[in-house]
């Protein structure tokens, strides 16, 4: 069957992305329909560790990480609530000389961006966090900053969505993308309930696709492959312990597996995630922590917090997220099919920019042009000349 | 040939029968198990300063125990022993497992899976209230530490373990205050049919039963409980009695379940697919006859596969077993597998028979009242789960334990995922199936965050 | 109120001295931790969301529901604990103003 309403904008997969993007687009008042293959949030978005951390990331996302971090604060205001957002400090500290010099150069190049760092020598940092292991050299604090729930924030989003008037589909797959006239068909099968396996055809005038690791064979279906890969971050979460653990700590270092990051929620758990990240399985759509890379982050994680090691956990989870070789996400509208606009490929570091990454596509697809630069995420980057 | 590499998870009888099979067949197995003695829990061994006779500690099924026990023992120089030793986790083709903090990765070609059951419970206002245990939890006292949970106990619940636990406390000398069954006598009638494939078990349910009538401990029927109540630990409980009374009992301990629910999570962890089985009203793994699971390699036997007890897991560990090593190749005695299949078939009439007699009380379940804490561990009302299922939007259990944290604490669920089930089907007026299974999550218990892989030598 | 459990046979075991916040206790060889320490007190933990006292539920390592502390910090489950002498443990965690500090 054919849905019976042509829509302004349909949006491919609901992330987070997905859902804010949807937010912001009915705000400005564009018609919207969402279409989801599971439930909204239930893969990178949901999963994730939770970090809302600016600090590290590359320069050039440090407007978009910062508008970005404008709409956090107003999480209340725009959903209805705050998705645990604590914004009690997030800290970077790292172990070798090479690691605090790196660390060091950011805090000083990302004032530029207007994000101020506060740097803590090893004394400055045991007396502020007395916690944290003593051969940590350096820490950096940005006091702003914080962490969330991600379980919480996509199906907020996709909540306000609906309430301002978009239709979010969820249990719905998306087969096919077909220009139809101005616009473009959108061809999905129900993947749930009584209706399973039924067909339905959506009409709009834009495409939104900000569905994560399977983005990659959309863009390749309409003539632009990216090199995306499918990886499986490694989460897990303590026995709940006095709540003491105010920043979100992570580890800088240029080692292989020994960048790990911990976070204490109020009621006292203590999650977790880094090391390595597995191969997952696109097909599978469910994606299980390693073992042995759970064994690996636990004497990182002790080394970090060093009370942590008389703990246990209690869950382990993993997820898929879609990486590019630069780290860097893509954005923008399509380079072959325009009316096509991208937002997908976050590398492990989506969460914090999420809401950003809506508004910008919103203000992207209504208005042509973004008042926050994203041209180095655009996927012509990854254009091979023939 | 390279030497079979089979993992048995579980020295119960299921785990035990299908180390036999193992050995007669000339595969040395790993056997794993938890506790430091084999036996599992139905035929938990006491301690070593314990002196208490088998018959005393098994009754009629002393025997059995001590078969159990003697087999496993003569079993030990040909197996792979490793108790003390919890499986955390299992990836494809490999069990993950960890004694004391040093964490071992057991690569296999077939793991049969024998872990067993735990309660079934409903929440009760007061459940959490310190005096109130499982009946597992009663008995395990008793029966492993010679020790009652309080100085006078009420039982609740239903199913064939409430009136074995209360005749046992009763025969310990335990002042027991009542029995409540949530099920009605009628039912228990009604299923006499069924149950009457296994009779000497039936007898056996007749004779607590009536010793229970000679002790002078009065047996409620179709009960609802009302509350457990206390200020710092349980003083009374409260019910209305089959004929609409309210009634309260003092009491400063309670043991209650609602039957037995099967141990999953390795099998979830294996990737094995569930299915939902009406009677039980509960996802089991998906088995053949023989305990296949739907993963390639592994195998499911006893009540963690289909809650069936203590003689039906011999059957079913020997059974997959043999399957487990007829697919890897070699012979096995089909004749031997169409007997154990037949007695099997038994024991499956029997269970449907136990189902109609002792119902799971879903209504009780979905009628937990709003302030009452569903999950002990993360401490969630039945109200918060309802108000996120209402508010938030929940399908499925999954998605309310990431909005709610309902089954997300330290048992996994394995304590609050059946009533969680019930509430949230009630709140979307769907059917529990509709509503599916909590995943389970690694580790499959709590793991020590000093936990360190082996060395390779 | 004084002890949960009752002991109904098996008393004829050596005795060990166990420490419950703070205080000696006598308890036998072969005791779980959660046996003994409930033979002498009513609780063994608070829940950490403030609804009360707990003292366990399944006895068997699947409810989670008996861990204490050490006086160290440390966590065990007592029902899967077998006590022994000298053993220290506390109902609430210790230490409250230095955990998790470093030494």
């Amino acid at each position: 069957m054919t849905a019976d309403t042509d829509v302004d904008v349909i949006v491919v997969g609901g992330g987070l992305m997905g859902t804010s993007a949807a937010f912001f687009l009915r705000q400005r008042g564009y018609s919207v329909t969402l279409l989801e293959r599971g439930l909204v949030g239930q893969q990178a978005s949901g999963v994730n560790f939770g970090n809302v951390r600016r600090q590290g990331r590359p320069l050039e996302q440090l407007p978009l990480a910062n508008r970005s971090r404008e709409i956090w604060n107003r999480l209340p205001a725009l959903l209805g609530e705050d998705c645990e957002f604590l914004p009690c400090g997030q800290l970077r500290i790292c172990y070798d000389a090479d690691a605090a010099q790196n660390v060091e150069r950011y805090a000083h190049d990302a004032r530029d961006y207007g994000l101020e760092l506060e740097l803590l020598g090893p004394t400055a940092l045991r007396a502020r966090y007395p916690y944290i292991g003593h051969d940590a050299l350096l820490g950096s604090l940005g006091p702003q900053d914080g962490h969330a729930n991600p379980r919480l924030l996509t199906p907020a989003f996709a909540r306000a969505a609906v309430r301002e008037g978009a239709a979010v589909i969820e249990n719905t797959e998306v087969l096919a993308i077909e220009r139809q006239g101005d616009g473009f068909e959108v061809n999905t099968t129900r993947r749930a309930g009584p209706h399973n396996n039924s067909s339905t055809t959506y009409r709009g005038a834009a495409i939104l696709i900000t569905s994560g690791a399977w983005a990659g064979a959309m863009a390749a279906r309409l003539g632009e492959p990216v090199p995306l890969v499918a990886r499986g971050p490694q989460m897990g979460v303590t026995e709940p312990l006095p709540y003491r653990v105010e920043p979100s700590i992570g580890v800088k270092s240029d080692l292989p597996g020994q960048t790990v990051y911990l976070r204490q929620v109020s009621r006292g758990n203590i999650v977790f995630g880094g090391g390595y990240r597995n191969d997952v399985d696109l097909e599978a759509i469910r994606a299980y922590p390693a073992p042995e890379y759970t064994l690996h982050q636990l004497p990182l994680m002790a080394r970090v917090l060093p009370a942590m090691a008389k703990a246990h956990i209690i869950r382990t989870w993993s997820g898929i997220e879609g990486y590019l070789p630069d780290n860097l996400p893509i954005m923008g509208e399509s380079a072959k099919v325009s009316g096509v606009f991208y937002a997908f490929g976050f590398s492990g570091a989506g969460f914090q920019i999420g809401p950003g990454v809506g508004d910008v596509m919103a203000e992207l697809i209504a208005t042509g042009r973004t008042s926050t630069p994203i041209d180095s995420f655009h996927i012509r980057r990854f254009a091979t000349t023939e | 040939m390279a030497e079979l590499r089979v993992v048995i998870v579980g020295a119960g009888p299921a785990g035990v029968r299908a180390a036999q099979a193992c050995v007669e067949a000339g595969v040395r197995p790993t056997v794993i198990d938890e506790s430091g003695t084999s036996g599992g829990q139905i035929y938990r061994r006491q301690p070593a300063q314990f002196t208490r006779p088998y018959k005393a500690l098994y009754g009629f099924e002393a025997g059995k125990a001590k078969a159990i026990h003697c087999t496993f023992d003569d079993l030990v120089p040909h197996l792979d022993y490793r108790p003390n030793t919890l499986a955390w986790n299992v990836s494809p083709g490999v069990l993950h497992c960890v004694q004391g903090e040093v964490a071992e990765a057991l690569p296999f070609d077939a793991l049969i899976l024998a872990t067993g059951a735990t309660d079934r419970l409903l929440p009760v206002r007061g459940w959490t209230m310190a005096g109130c245990y499982s009946l597992g939890a009663a008995q395990i006292a008793l029966k492993a530490q010679a020790c009652a949970i309080g100085r006078r106990v009420v039982f609740l619940g239903t199913g064939p373990l409430l009136y074995l636990i209360s005749y046992q406390y009763a025969a310990a000398g335990v002042d027991v205050a009542a029995v409540l069954d949530t099920s009605p006598f009628l039912g228990q009638l009604n299923a006499l049919g069924p149950m009457a494939a296994r009779p000497t078990l039936l007898a056996k349910g007749i004779y607590y039963r009536a010793q229970l009538l000679l002790r002078g401990v009065p047996v409620h029927t179709s009960v609802t409980p009302l509350a457990i109540d206390g200020d710092d630990g349980v003083a009374a409980v409260r019910f209305r009695s089959g004929r609409g009374q309210e009634e309260q009992l003092a009491c400063d301990a309670v043991g209650m379940g609602f039957h037995l629910r099967s141990e999953t999570q390795l099998a979830d962890l294996a990737r094995c697919d569930f299915t939902f089985d009406p009677d039980l009203g509960q996802w089991v793994p998906q088995v053949d006859a023989d305990g296949r699971g739907s993963t390639s390699g592994v195998y499911l036997a006893g009540d963690g596969a289909r809650v069936l007890g203590a003689d039906a897991a011999e059957i079913s560990g020997e059974l997959a077993a043999l399957a487990a090593l007829s697919d890897l190749g070699l012979d096995v005695s089909t004749s031997r597998i169409d007997k154990l299949r037949r007695r099997q078939r038994r024991m499956e009439t029997f269970r449907r028979g136990l189902a109609t007699a002792f119902p799971w009380p879903a209504e009780l379940a979905r009628a937990v009242a709003d302030d009452v804490l569903l999950c002990r561990c993360e401490a969630i009302t039945a109200g918060q789960l309802r108000e996120a299922a209402a508010s938030q939007g929940a399908p499925e259990v999954n998605r309310a334990k990431a909005l709610v944290r309902v089954g997300m604490g330290r048992c996994q669920g394995r304590f609050c995922g059946a009533a969680a089930a019930e509430v949230l089907a009630e709140v979307r007026g769907d059917a529990l199936e509709q509503v599916g299974r909590l995943r389970g999550q690694a580790p499959v218990k709590p793991l020590a965050m000093t936990t360190r892989q082996e060395e390779k030598a | 109120m004084s002890g949960r459990f009752v002991r109904m046979a098996e008393q004829h075991r050596p005795a060990v001295t166990i420490v419950i916040d703070g205080r000696s206790y006598s308890a036998m060889q072969g005791d779980t931790l959660l046996v003994a320490v409930l033979s002498h007190v009513s609780t063994l933990r608070q829940s950490e969301f403030g609804d009360g006292a707990r003292a366990g539920f399944c006895l068997m390592g699947a409810c989670q529901d008996c861990w204490m502390w050490t006086p160290e910090g440390e966590r065990l489950r007592a029902c899967t604990t077998e006590v022994i002498s000298g053993m220290q443990v506390l109902t609430q965690a210790p230490t409250e103003d230095a955990w998790p500090n470093c030494g």
